[in-house]
């Protein structure tokens, strides 16, 4: 993959590839998972077919869902790494709402709202993956009694909830900060977007001369 | 079963609109099913699979009484045995008819996430209408009896319709049929609980002090109704729940977080929309380019310095 000449990497092309399989999992387990939680919703089964083909089809997207945000945790843990510099960035929150980013403090390559998405999302996706198994009436409805179903069920709903919140805030994010839709479907950000929201991380790059998205990588990953 | 539009429904799950009720002069059913009358000979089981043409998996004899050892996706009635030593040291064996008990206030109806796929009739009958069914098995943890069983076949949860095809055309369930003690009777529900109350003080006659009726108040009552000799334990009878009700947990998936969950997914999503019109995108600046150009080219000077 090439980026355009004088721009920075801040996701290299596997980090997208394997970022959009888990999105596309999850907006799909989030349709599926809806229709089955309130009626309002059932209409979403015909995305999948049939009703019946639906609730075959959610515990496997499951399944790949989990296994792709592996991916992502083993490569953004580290920088999602909780610091000081987070506490002062929180504190600044409602200048970030405001868009006076220059008074906000700066930050390396993921602010405290985008680690919490990270952390909340890593803590609750387990949780979905293990109750989901243990509703997963095709292989596991015997195994488990009914009344531990019930209460993986129950915690299954309410955790799902929770990591649509939490998408919702991730979405939107993205939609709100010009040029981080770029930055997750092409790859590369402009300096200035980096020097405005990842100060800390933008100079760690320039030190190094790294091309991004983390100091220590190559520039054998595209052609200035 | 197939969806009997001769009767008329009160109840339909994942459903918010009324159901279509215009043939509502139904009488309440009941099946009173005389536990104390019961010889245990089965034939209400055959009876069941004769009508609705079921005919479960044989299988291994697991040293018990119970013919299959548990209810299954082709066995909605099975008579279950239990031994009892009471007090004065005399054996009783207590013999269950088990199977659906067409709760007024249905678990599984309330848990089903599907629009249509169980359903009450005004007769009080809950029936699963297997076309409508998508095989999640909520039905199973909202059923205060544990009875629905998911086939592994074709992923449809199946139980006793109390024969609502026979019923709605004027016929008795097919079990009630073949009785042939009159251990099971089917009426309207008034009428079953005036039998009840009569062969219940014949019980009590007879020395069974705590005979009673057993129509749960916890689940509105049901449409399959006990005598029980010894209704003050209905646990002795294989585990007939004593109050069985909807686990609060059900209750809690299927009440408050529904409207809490869907309160706090619009506001979000309005909370977003209104942040987007207020505060406006969050644009990187020529400003910030020079400010970035500026330290880049600092770096490579002082860089080609070093060098």
């Amino acid at each position: 993959m090439s980026y355009p000449k004088g721009t920075i990497v801040r996701n290299s092309t596997l980090t997208r590839v394997n970022h959009w399989i888990t999105g596309l999992c999850f907006v799909l387990l989030t349709l599926s998972g809806l229709a089955m939680f309130h009626p309002v919703f059932f209409w979403l089964s015909n995305l999948f077919g049939s009703g019946q083909w639906m609730r075959a089809l959610h515990p496997w997207l499951g399944v790949c869902l989990i296994v792709s945000f592996l991916g992502l945790f083993i490569q953004f843990w580290r920088d999602n790494l909780w610091n000081r510099d987070d506490v002062e960035w929180a504190k600044s929150l409602d200048k970030v709402l405001d868009n006076r980013e220059e008074e906000v403090p700066p930050v390396g390559r993921f602010n405290a709202g985008q680690k919490a998405v990270f952390w909340g999302m890593a803590l609750i996706i387990p949780v979905l993956f293990v109750t989901g198994i243990l509703i997963w009436e095709v292989y596991f409805g015997g195994a488990t009694s009914i009344e531990t179903q019930r209460v993986a069920v129950l915690i299954h709903s309410m955790a799902a909830i929770g990591a649509i919140l939490i998408w919702i805030t991730h979405v939107y994010a993205a939609l709100w900060v010009k040029g981080s839709m770029r930055a997750m479907l092409h790859g590369w950000v402009t300096p200035g977007w980096a020097h405005r929201h990842h100060r800390k991380w933008f100079r760690s790059l320039v030190a190094s001369g790294s091309p991004g998205p983390t100091p220590d990588s190559t520039a054998k990953f595209r052609e200035h | 079963m197939a969806d009997l539009q001769s009767q008329d429904y009160i109840r339909r799950s994942a459903t918010n609109l009324t159901p279509p009720s215009a043939r509502h002069h139904e009488l309440e059913v009941a099946k009173l099913i005389d536990v104390s009358r019961c010889i245990g000979c089965k034939a209400c089981q055959s009876a069941c699979m004769e009508w609705n043409n079921l005919r479960p998996e044989m299988e291994e004899f697991q040293g018990a009484y119970e013919n299959p050892h548990d209810l299954n996706p082709g066995t909605w009635t099975l008579m279950r045995f239990a031994e009892y030593e009471d007090e004065q040291g005399n054996l009783e064996w207590l013999i269950r008819k088990d199977g659906c008990m067409h709760c007024e206030d249905p678990g599984c109806l309330k848990a089903c996430p599907a629009p249509g796929a169980i359903v009450q009739y005004a007769n009080g009958i809950v029936d699963f209408i297997s076309e409508n069914c998508i095989g999640c098995g909520y039905c199973v943890k909202g059923c205060p009896f544990n009875i629905p069983r998911i086939s592994a076949q074709d992923h449809k949860s199946y139980k006793c319709t109390l024969c609502s095809d026979r019923v709605g055309v004027g016929l008795e369930p097919a079990c009630v049929k073949t009785c042939p003690t009159g251990a099971i009777m089917f009426g309207s529900k008034d009428d079953m609980k005036d039998w009840a109350g009569e062969r219940i003080a014949e019980l009590k006659e007879r020395g069974f002090q705590n005979a009673g009726l057993y129509d749960p108040p916890e689940v509105g009552g049901t449409h399959v109704m006990y005598v029980l000799h010894h209704a003050d334990k209905p646990s002795l009878y294989s585990g007939l729940p004593d109050k069985p009700h909807i686990s609060a947990l059900v209750g809690a998936w299927k009440g408050f977080l529904k409207p809490v969950a869907l309160a706090g997914l619009a506001f979000a999503a309005v909370g977003a929309f209104v942040h987007s019109i207020v505060a406006g995108p969050n644009e990187t600046t020529e400003e910030d380019e020079a400010h970035a150009r500026l330290e880049m080219e600092k770096a490579k000077r002082e860089g080609s310095a070093k060098s």
